[in-house]
């Protein structure tokens, strides 16, 4: 590693003033960012320690919709959020345990790895990534691979999750990483039905629009019939093929949907 | 440099460090606890597997000073003083859950995890939850019978592979 300062202030404003220097950067779980910094692939000079934030720790119910703490971890997610189960086991799929004791909410989808499994729950939930200035909805976070909406300095301070009728997430994990190989995540809502594709996509995670619309008239694994992704833009690796993530597109999304009865 | 304290295996430690040192640097370099060990470095094998105020963590993927006034337990805390081996300690050794040994401080810790959380895991339980500890050795077959064994159950309904 580089060498750095870390400072750990704890409140959002404190953090946010100690961004304001530009060759500062946040350190949520750190599960991304210290390989990253172990490989010299970033130079921060400070990094701002959001861990002792107490602000960034709540999770509630507010006007229906499950409003998650940026620092939540993925272990206490897991734990925590029984009003919506399909949320909840995915956070406990995350990695493995001691990741999990670590990793948050917030760092994941800051980082919008695009084969992380937050950014599906949030894009397929329709959530609002609330920051210390604005709220975002998850149509206009995501940009594209490793690319969000946020400014330079801005952190994210909570996830808001509407409650779906029903949802599943599908996970076909990398088996050495546990990534996901790909994932979809499905919700179904009383004005449609939403979903959500990682770990498939060269841009990051997107909706799959034409099962949305093929599942929102009927709520089964037959309405998506022959439907398919090209396998245009998809990524492909020593993992898999870009033909056979988009293969598993359909297949897991109909998994899901019959998981999500 | 920053001034840090903890208290390991139930003794306060103040020392003074540099930002980015990792715990397991510091658990292993300033208070020479070498039984934390460095296996791939990268968050990936478990091998420096330790608890934070009772959660288990990877230490190579925390930075000491994340640690600052919490409890923290390594394999050193195990046994007790005089060298009698936990019961987990000596279900690893009862069923040769090992082979090499490098990977054991981390698998006896995510053990204790386990069973802190879960005290009579299934076979598939025990399996799902260290699969962020890698064991080169032995194939696991005798690890998940060292932890079923641990948590008080007969390992004789764990099929032989």
């Amino acid at each position: 590693m580089y060498p750095f300062e870390i400072t750990s202030p704890l409140t959002i404003d404190a953090a946010v003033e100690a961004l304001e220097n530009e060759e500062a950067q946040p350190l949520a779980g750190g599960q991304t960012l210290i390989p990253t910094l172990k490989a010299r692939l970033a130079m921060p000079e400070v990094l701002v320690s959001l861990t002792g934030i107490k602000e960034l720790q709540s999770i509630a119910v507010r006007d229906g919709q499950i409003c998650v703490g940026a620092g939540v971890t993925h272990a206490n997610l897991a734990k925590q959020t029984a009003q919506y189960p399909a949320l909840a086991a995915l956070a406990a799929d995350i990695g493995d345990p001691a990741v999990r004791n670590r990793g948050t909410i917030g760092g994941s989808l800051a980082n919008n790895d695009p084969a992380a499994c937050y950014p599906a729950a949030a894009l397929g939930s329709g959530a609002t990534i609330v920051t210390n200035t604005r709220a975002i909805a998850a149509d206009d976070y995501f940009l594209a691979m490793f690319e969000t909406a946020l400014e330079e300095g801005e952190i994210i301070t909570e996830v808001r999750f509407p409650m779906p009728k029903a949802a599943h997430y599908a996970k076909f994990a990398q088996p050495a990483s546990r990534f996901a190989l790909v994932g979809v995540f499905v919700a179904q809502f009383v004005d449609g039905v939403r979903v959500a594709v990682t770990g498939a996509s060269e841009e990051g995670v997107f909706r799959w629009l034409d099962a949305e619309t093929a599942l929102s008239q009927a709520f089964s694994a037959q309405a998506l019939g022959g439907l398919t992704v090209p396998p245009e833009g998809m990524m492909g690796d020593i993992h898999g093929s870009s033909d056979y993530r988009a293969h598993l597109i359909t297949v897991l999304t109909k998994r899901a949907v019959i998981a999500a009865g | 440099m920053t001034q840090i304290s903890m208290v390991v295996n139930g003794t306060a430690m103040t020392r003074d460090v540099a930002d980015p040192t990792l715990l397991v640097d510091f658990l292993r370099n300033d208070l020479r606890l070498t039984g934390t060990h460095v296996g791939c470095d990268t968050s990936q094998c478990g091998a420096c597997l330790v608890h934070v105020n009772g959660l288990a963590v990877k230490s190579c993927t925390m930075f000491a000073r994340e640690a600052q006034d919490a409890e923290v337990a390594t394999i050193e805390g195990q046994a007790t003083a005089g060298g009698q081996l936990n019961a987990i300690q000596q279900a690893f050794q009862t069923h040769h859950g090992l082979q090499c040994g490098f990977c054991t401080p981390g698998m006896i810790m995510a053990t204790a995890a386990l069973l802190q959380d879960n005290p009579k895991p299934t076979e598939d339980q025990i399996r799902n939850y260290l699969e962020g500890n890698f064991c080169r050795c032995t194939g696991y077959h005798n690890i998940v019978k060292a932890v079923f064994s641990a948590s008080g159950q007969d390992v004789a309904l764990i099929a032989a592979e």
